[in-house]
């Protein structure tokens, strides 16, 4: 193209002023900034841009998707042998701690019955990918291939085999957004397995590692206590490990102890996540007391379909010591909401 | 008036490409390094085609690399709109630079959108930690030499088969 060409000298025959175009946008950008910053008012469109969007993302997913495929269908008999036997050992041992487990649950179920609390029933799941495509990389964020066409809502725990892996942030059409519990503006109530003493644990921006601030010094903390999610807060169901006390320091001069954790997922390694609807426990409560039938959510994917609910037997006993780490979500929220106005960011991750 | 009959499919599909580039999964360990790609092909066309692609049309990329990203929306949006402002602005001055000038003004005009986002990023409360912004930024002046090569092909490409069939 010559230096002068036509076009560029009569440029300003159709584009009148660029800074007064400049100026405009940028005010219709600052505008809508400040609206997505309040993270409500354009969710919708910003749901349905994404759905625009979805081709390109699907485009860089592609390449990597089908390289999975073809990995998955060549591999050789041997190879195939081998992770079968694998998973049928995985499958013996894990069956094995099932029947404890099934043992455990009926007692937990009666044990609730008699306090008249809601039943902790399987929560309905859905296996959801990881897409391969990177996102701001200066925030912990994925993105997964279901979206609200699959019944994906804001605020929805993700887990993977190990633990929790990060919750829900926006909806789209086909895909989800969803925050690692390690980005920094994330922070979820947990509890220790040992002692059921509650805390928040906020992420870091490092994907190995959480931290628990606001435990104080005389606080009762090991390393290798295993952390769980305590239900407080609404957003994650309880009962899911979280991760492990990796290290416990305590500084004369701070107030609180300085406590990291080794979250349990295998956050950087994962590429299948389960999507966890829990199962709203009023509901449940009302089920039990109805029909013991009517507990099942109607979906293949389901885990754990619990028939055994146990007709409730109405005792006036307290609230006292409860066995198992996966319950309790009834006496917590009672004698305990104070805490949960200390993780303003678990319910809101984009402040 | 060659430029004027050629239609727009070319920057549309180098800019998605780009875009698809931008959010291509790389290794942790070169992520610091991944080239802003959507803003390097924008400030090429714009130099190159300034009645192609304007102002408007850097909001729309911007706005599609903030979806894409999960970044606030309008961020790259407000961003690449002042970046093609000045390339506008500059263009025929621009255009004429030797390769080096060139590589110079590109790496000034990614340090402003680098300096925008963060910018923003630190209003909104979500400060971004580390310095790959800024490797970001020379990591495109470094890949711009061969990108505006491969986008000269490009442009020459088109520009002759527009000569071709009008």
């Amino acid at each position: 193209m010559a230096l002068s060409t036509p076009d560029s000298d009569q440029r300003d025959f159709r584009d009148t002023s660029p800074g007064l175009r400049l100026f405009l946008l940028c005010f219709f950008s600052i505008a809508l900034m400040v609206l997505d910053n309040q993270n409500q008012h354009i969710q919708d469109v910003r749901r349905i841009l994404s759905a625009t969007t979805y081709p390109i993302r699907w485009l860089v997913d592609a390449p990597f998707a089908l390289g999975h495929w073809l990995g998955d269908s060549l591999s050789t008999r041997t190879t195939l042998h081998a992770e079968n036997r694998e998973l049928h050992e995985q499958i013996l041992t894990q069956d094995a701690r099932l029947q404890r487990m099934a043992a455990l649950e009926a007692e937990n179920t009666r044990l609730r019955a008699l306090l008249e609390s809601t039943a902790k029933v399987g929560d309905r799941v859905l296996i959801a990918e990881i897409m391969s495509v990177d996102m701001n990389p200066f925030r912990h964020q994925i993105l997964v291939n279901k979206g609200s066409r699959h019944d994906v809502y804001v605020g929805q725990a993700l887990i993977d085999a190990q633990g929790i892996v990060g919750q829900v942030i926006r909806d789209q059409i086909f895909s989800a957004e969803a925050l690692l519990i390690t980005d920094v503006d994330h922070a979820l109530p947990v509890e220790l397995v040992r002692n059921r003493l509650r805390t928040i644990a906020v992420g870091t921006g490092d994907l190995e590692r959480l931290s628990m601030p606001f435990l104080p010094r005389n606080a009762d903390v090991r390393e290798g206590d295993l952390l769980v999610t305590s239900g407080l807060g609404g957003t994650f169901p309880p009962g899911y490990p979280v991760g492990v006390v990796a290290e416990v320091s305590s500084d004369t001069g701070q107030p609180f102890l300085k406590i990291t954790a080794t979250p349990a997922a295998a956050l950087n390694r994962v590429r299948e996540v389960l999507l966890i609807w829990p199962e709203p426990t009023e509901a449940a409560a009302a089920a039990i007391e109805s029909d013991a039938e009517n507990t099942a959510v109607a979906d293949p994917a389901e885990i754990a379909p619990s028939d055994d609910s146990m007709p409730a037997a109405a005792d006036e006993t307290e609230a006292g010591s409860s066995p198992g780490p996966a319950d309790g979500r009834f006496a917590e929220t009672a004698d305990d909401t104070g805490e949960n106005s200390a993780s303003p960011s678990s319910e809101n991750p984009q402040q | 008036m060659s430029s004027r009959r050629t239609s727009r499919w070319p920057i549309w599909i180098v800019l998605l490409i780009a875009t698809a580039l931008v959010s291509l999964p790389l290794p942790d360990s070169f992520t610091p390094f991944r080239p802003p790609w959507a803003t390097l092909a924008m400030i090429y066309w714009i130099m190159m085609w300034p009645r192609m692609f304007g102002i408007g049309s850097a909001w729309i990329v911007g706005l599609i690399l903030d979806i894409q990203q999960g970044e606030l929306m309008g961020q790259h949006a407000v961003a690449l709109s002042v970046v093609a402002y000045l390339t506008l602005r500059f263009h025929l001055q621009i255009r004429i630079f030797p390769l080096w000038q060139l590589t110079i003004t590109v790496f000034a005009l990614l340090a402003i959108e680098a300096f925008i986002m963060f910018w923003i990023d630190g209003v909104t409360g979500n400060p971004a930690v580390g310095l790959d912004r800024w490797t970001q930024v020379v990591a495109g002046a470094v890949f711009w030499p061969p990108v505006m090569a491969i986008m000269d092909r490009v442009r020459e490409r088109v520009e002759h088969r527009g000569r071709a069939f009008t």
